[in-house]
């Protein structure tokens, strides 16, 4: 079967050649609530913060640490977490935002709950990985790509290389890797998330 | 694959012995294997000579490049006031690689030892290793083995009671092909995007934080205190006899549309053809293979003849039109639709391209238009000229070899398998032909 033939192939690239950025790559977020800081003073973040900063030699270089933190305990990373950042670590909001664009795992509105990322970069993909990406979507009622469920549990995107090409196909549920993914394992494994 | 691992027979196993052993992993387990005997040898040793030990040894980078290693420790020069740096790369995203994460995993006291003794011996007080941010679990294999050296006295202030200041950091990532490429990893370390730097200066002269820097990858780190132990002569009984350039045993990550994927180390000069066949088992059953990448993603495409004949060391792949890369072994077989899987590539360089040169952040883009549109069976007959066109005004012309990395599976296909493409062309439905400006 030619790839022209292959409905996954056009389910997952709508247009050829599209290369917009993905819907979870959107800018411009704001918390719904008032923002609460990640790095008030005497916090445990702000302890860790502190101990980050001690290994380098300039401020700027805590700031892939930093946003990490932020989503660690907010899940995203909003305009208010990049302002709080930029204010702690004597950077411009804008600077922050420059970097935090420039990554793809700074999520830059909320998602699901579980954040379902699929490799399906060439190694994966000879292995299968474009039926793996339609098994994802079809059991977690997302209705596309970068798109969150309706019932907030999951947002399913693709990801370019995970570096586990010998156990196709990889894929990572939030921090957690899963080896070895088939069509088939994909209810199993949704049924062991809460 | 499943650990614990078995070797084949004919591997040569050093770097991947533990692999599948959780004691291994434990500070008390690695030292109870020899560990950090090399360190605290290292550390009575001047500089100087571990340099020295390392340049006869023959090691080179293991990250893709093959730069000589004790050469590039030689740029460093010890005497001129500056904090030096050393960085390990440890951002492995080369599609079809993934032998540094199996050695953070298993072994990561491996790696932090071979960071340390590379401190040492250029000088730096100071590592930071940076790792992917999608490696979640071999980031807390380091974290811990780091944490029990510190505990130890193994590094920090006074490590092994040598007088010597030795810190290795964690540094995490957060999602960029274009870190592993060595300026983008220290503009990343520094808190900026990860855009590579123009060189010259080089790192050794300015680096990180504007300091001296060495950066490495980890497979070539972790081979240091092997070498150091056993000394330069014993490292150089794995070669080729009639080629003395490349030394010692290399991590080949294995994936696609074989038999037994996973992570193989053999000895430099093995012959590939043994290798596919007999250590990973072969095609899959009823197939054929079509095509193999023998060093991750970027490197040209090799036909079946091509592997079969060659040596799986850095000259040996390079006399059969590719290169050794990064090691990652993509098998491509004869169900697979090429074209398809080349355009797949080249939108994952669509993807990581940092967008500072403009041959880069158009080329990938319009290559991965083109292909895609060959695909969808759209494709006209000047198309391949046409790729082939922006190929090689995306070769060496830009800053970093992103580039280059995008045309050349691309170029190499077309050369290769133009029959792929040529058939995918001539199904094309006239009429859906787009109108180009």
């Amino acid at each position: 079967m030619s790839a022209s033939d292959d409905p996954a192939y056009f389910r997952m690239h709508r247009e050829a050649g599209d290369l917009r950025a993905p819907a979870d790559a959107s800018h411009g977020d704001h918390e719904h609530g008032p923002y609460t800081p990640v790095f008030t003073p005497g916090s445990a973040r702000r302890k860790e913060l502190d101990d980050v900063l001690s290994r380098y030699p300039t401020k700027m270089a805590a700031l892939l640490p930093a946003l990490w933190m932020v989503q660690h305990e907010r899940g995203w990373v909003s305009d208010d977490g990049m302002a709080e950042v930029a204010q702690v670590l004597e950077l411009t909001p804008a600077y922050v935002k420059g970097v935090v664009t420039f990554y793809t795992m700074y999520h830059q509105h909320p998602v699901g709950r579980h954040f379902i990322q699929v490799c399906t970069t060439s190694p994966c993909n000879v292995c299968g990985a474009d039926n793996v990406v339609e098994s994802f979507l079809k059991h977690t009622g997302c209705q596309e790509l970068g798109q969150t469920s309706a019932d907030g549990k999951y947002t399913v995107i693709e990801v370019e290389c995970l570096g586990a090409c010998g156990f196709a196909t990889p894929i990572m549920i939030n921090e957690d890797f899963v080896e070895s993914v088939t069509p088939e394992r994909v209810p199993e494994i949704l049924s062991e998330l809460e | 694959m499943g650990y614990p691992h078995t070797p084949h027979e004919r591997e040569t196993v050093l770097l991947s012995k533990y692999f599948g052993d959780p004691e291994a992993r434990t500070l008390d387990g690695w030292k109870k294997r020899g560990g950090y005997a090399a360190l605290k040898q290292a550390l009575g040793t001047p500089p100087g000579d571990i340099v020295n030990v390392v340049k006869a040894s023959g090691l080179r980078g293991r990250g893709g490049a093959g730069f000589p290693t004790g050469v590039k420790w030689s740029f460093m020069k010890l005497d001129d006031g500056k904090p030096h740096y050393l960085c390990c790369n440890a951002d492995e995203s080369e599609p079809g690689t993934f032998k540094d994460r199996e050695i953070m995993r298993w072994t990561p006291h491996a790696l932090v030892e071979g960071c340390a003794i590379g401190s040492y011996a250029i000088g730096a007080e100071t590592c930071y290793i940076y790792i992917r941010g999608e490696f979640t679990e071999p980031t807390l294999r380091v974290e811990k083995a780091l944490e029990e050296c510190y505990a130890a006295g193994i590094l920090g202030k006074n490590a092994m009671g040598s007088g010597k200041t030795i810190n290795i950091y964690v540094h995490r990532g957060a999602g960029a092909y274009i870190c592993g490429e060595e300026t983008a990893l220290m503009n990343s370390i520094e808190g900026r995007r990860g855009n590579p730097r123009i060189k010259p200066p080089f790192p050794a002269v300015s680096g990180v934080f504007k300091s001296p820097t060495t950066i490495n990858n980890v497979e070539t780190l972790a081979a240091v205190p092997h070498i150091l132990t056993n000394g330069a002569d014993w490292y150089k009984q794995w070669m080729r006899p009639d080629n003395p350039k490349s030394t010692g045993t290399k991590l080949f990550s294995v994936c696609g549309n074989i038999q037994k994927p996973g992570n193989y180390e053999v000895a430099m000069g093995f012959p590939f053809k043994d290798f596919l066949y007999d250590l990973c088992g072969g095609p899959l059953p009823g197939r054929k293979f079509k095509a193999i990448i023998p060093g991750g993603i970027s490197v040209p495409i090799q036909t079946v003849e091509e592997a079969d004949a060659s040596f799986m060391d850095y000259e040996g792949f390079v006399a059969q039109g590719t290169m050794l890369g990064s090691g990652g072994v993509i098998v491509i077989d004869d169900a697979q639709n090429l074209v398809k899987q080349i355009a797949r590539a080249a939108r994952f360089f669509a993807h990581e391209s940092c967008a500072q040169c403009t041959q880069c952040r158009e080329g990938t883009a319009w290559t991965t238009r083109i292909l895609e549109r060959i695909v969808a069976g759209e494709g006209t007959p000047e198309d391949l000229d046409t790729l082939l066109d922006i190929g090689e005004n995306m070769t060496g012309k830009t800053i970093c070899v992103l580039s280059d990395s995008c045309a050349t599976p691309v170029s190499s296909g077309i050369k290769k398998f133009r029959a792929d493409f040529e058939a995918l062309i001539k199904k094309k439905k006239v009429h859906l032909v787009p109108a180009v400006a």
